[in-house]
């Protein structure tokens, strides 16, 4: 471990992690930076290096961010795999929030809606033929599910649909459809959908099995802490 | 001061027209003053099957473009003093009827009126907006098939928009033979879809479409299912409480939990 000014090296197994100083001036910080790197010679054989940077409670902008990069890019062999900052900005922190959070609607989606929301939803209310429900997150429905439900819209194939009548005309998970069968069949109380760990298809099950298949819907704070 | 009432459906040919006819007829009867507006601007049909379609001088649309005042317009029902009719126009373009025009007609009857039944034509489009623009309530017709449900769950879904009381739903049509051999939806699956509350339910009836030909709703009779039917849901609208007639016999819990669980059709 080799303290400078503004900067602490830290070398462990996997690489170097930056420790920069959060009081300096940036362009202090910059400086020194590319001292430190200048200095450390490396020879043409030895293996990539890869360097965590962490900021502390300093917010960066992309600008900032670029200058970074560019200057540990000027010194061959180091690859920056993160950049890590204690801080966000507002804007970022209530979209955080807004989608790791769980939103209530109490109402029926009727033929020709479509309810979008950007988190999990909670939906006390039907989705009827023809109504459309969309979540980037999971979608659970208290009541019954007999239009189209979208989970996971931007891609999170982890995210689940759950009704307590399910007789959907599709179900979509990300990117994967599943419609239901043509012949006119009842639906099914208490169930979900999801897919499973490298698979293809949307399964259904009964909606107790969730706790097997999607520990953690449970741990929250972890959702947050993963982004 | 009256009371607006839209009949609408989104899919036509379901019985709006007679539904408005026959509950105008049903209301003259409990001796409240009712005046129907026929908002079909083209396709007229309410004074056919009011049987005044040889009486028409002036519409609608001759009232907004001022060639006539209103009462000049008016039709006096041949059965009941308290009962009239605005007919629509034939010929007009349809863009001559506007929401606010809509508005402006139903300030001036209502306070001379119990009931304003406004019957709306087929659609969600123009013609829908001009007849909901006035409205305070909404009754919506379906008839008990998949099609027809779903456009009524579209209009519900466009009424919630509208700043007027939740709509309340009149089943029409409905074959008791077809509901038991399960090859037509009963009214309580209906119900469930949509989740609004039933004002009544009318049933398939030949005694209909005769006494829509001859000019006379067949609420006017005393005594066929359609016109008991009629007349409960007009009482209803009054705001008594009408047993809902038993078309056949009600499923017991049991059959419905065996039917949720799939073990029963
Ligand atoms: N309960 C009933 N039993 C038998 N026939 C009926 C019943 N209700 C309506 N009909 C018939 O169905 C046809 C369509 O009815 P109506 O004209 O009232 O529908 P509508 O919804 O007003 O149609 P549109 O959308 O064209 O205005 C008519 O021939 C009518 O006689
Ligand atoms: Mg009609």
């Amino acid at each position: 471990m080799t303290t400078n000014k503004w900067i602490t090296i830290k070398g462990t197994r996997d690489g170097l992690t930056l420790f920069m100083n959060d009081n300096c001036s940036w362009d202090e910080l910059l400086i020194e930076l590319d001292e430190i790197l200048s200095a450390k010679h490396v020879t043409v054989d030895e293996p990539l290096i890869t360097v965590k940077i962490k900021l502390g409670n300093r917010y960066i902008t992309r600008e900032q961010e670029q200058a970074l990069l560019e200057i540990t890019r000027k010194h061959n062999k180091l690859v920056v795999d993160q950049i890590v900052s204690n801080v966000i900005l507002k804007e970022e922190a209530l979209n955080w929030k807004e989608e790791t959070d769980i939103k209530l609607h109490n109402k029926v989606v009727r033929s020709g809606q479509v309810l979008e929301v950007n988190s999990d939803v909670l939906l006390i209310g039907d989705v009827n033929p023809g109504g459309k429900i969309i979540a980037t997150g999971n979608i659970f429905v208290l009541g019954n599910l007999r239009g189209i439900a979208h989970a996971g819209a931007k891609g999170n194939r982890e995210a689940v649909i759950a009704a307590s009548y399910m007789a959907p005309s599709q179900l979509r998970i990300a990117e994967i459809i599943s419609r239901s069968p043509d012949s006119d069949k009842e639906g099914v109380p208490m169930e979900c959908g999801f897919i499973e760990k490298d698979g293809e298809q949307i399964i259904m099950d009964r909606i107790s099995s969730l706790v097997k298949s999607r520990p953690q819907l449970n741990a929250f704070e972890r959702r947050i802490m993963n982004g | 001061m009256g009371e607006a009432i839209v009949i609408t459906s989104g899919k036509g040919g379901v019985g709006k027209t007679t539904t408005t006819a026959n509950l105008g007829t049903s209301l003259a009867l409990l001796d409240k003053k009712v005046c129907l507006i026929d908002t079909d601007i083209g396709l007229r049909n309410l004074d056919v099957i009011m049987g005044l379609e040889n009486r028409i001088i002036y519409d609608i649309v001759d009232v907004l473009e001022k060639r006539c005042k209103i009462s000049q317009a008016l039709i006096k029902d041949k059965r009941f003093d308290c009962l009239y009719l605005l007919p629509a126009a034939q010929t007009s373009d349809k863009s001559a009827l506007t929401p606010e025009g809509m508005v402006e007609i139903i300030d001036e009857l209502k306070p001379d009126y119990d009931y304003i039944l406004i019957d709306c034509p087929a659609g969600i489009e123009q013609g829908y907006k001009n007849a909901v623009a006035g409205a305070d309530k909404a009754i919506v017709v379906t008839t008990p098939e998949k099609s027809s449900v779903r456009d009524a769950d579209r209009i519900i879904g466009l009424l919630e928009q509208e700043d007027i009381e939740p709509p309340h739903l009149v089943v029409n049509r409905i074959r008791n033979h077809m509901v038991k051999s399960g090859d037509m939806l009963d009214v309580d699956e209906i119900v469930q879809v949509l989740s609004i509350d039933l004002l009544g339910i009318v049933a398939d009836d030949d005694d209909v479409i005769k006494a829509s030909n001859h000019g006379e709703p067949v609420a006017f009779q005393p005594n066929t299912k359609a016109s008991i039917a009629y007349r409960n849901i007009a009482r209803r609208i009054l705001g008594e409480s009408v047993p809902l007639l038993s078309l056949e016999k009600k499923e017991t819990f049991i059959d419905k939990v065996k039917k949720a669980f799939g073990i029963q059709k």
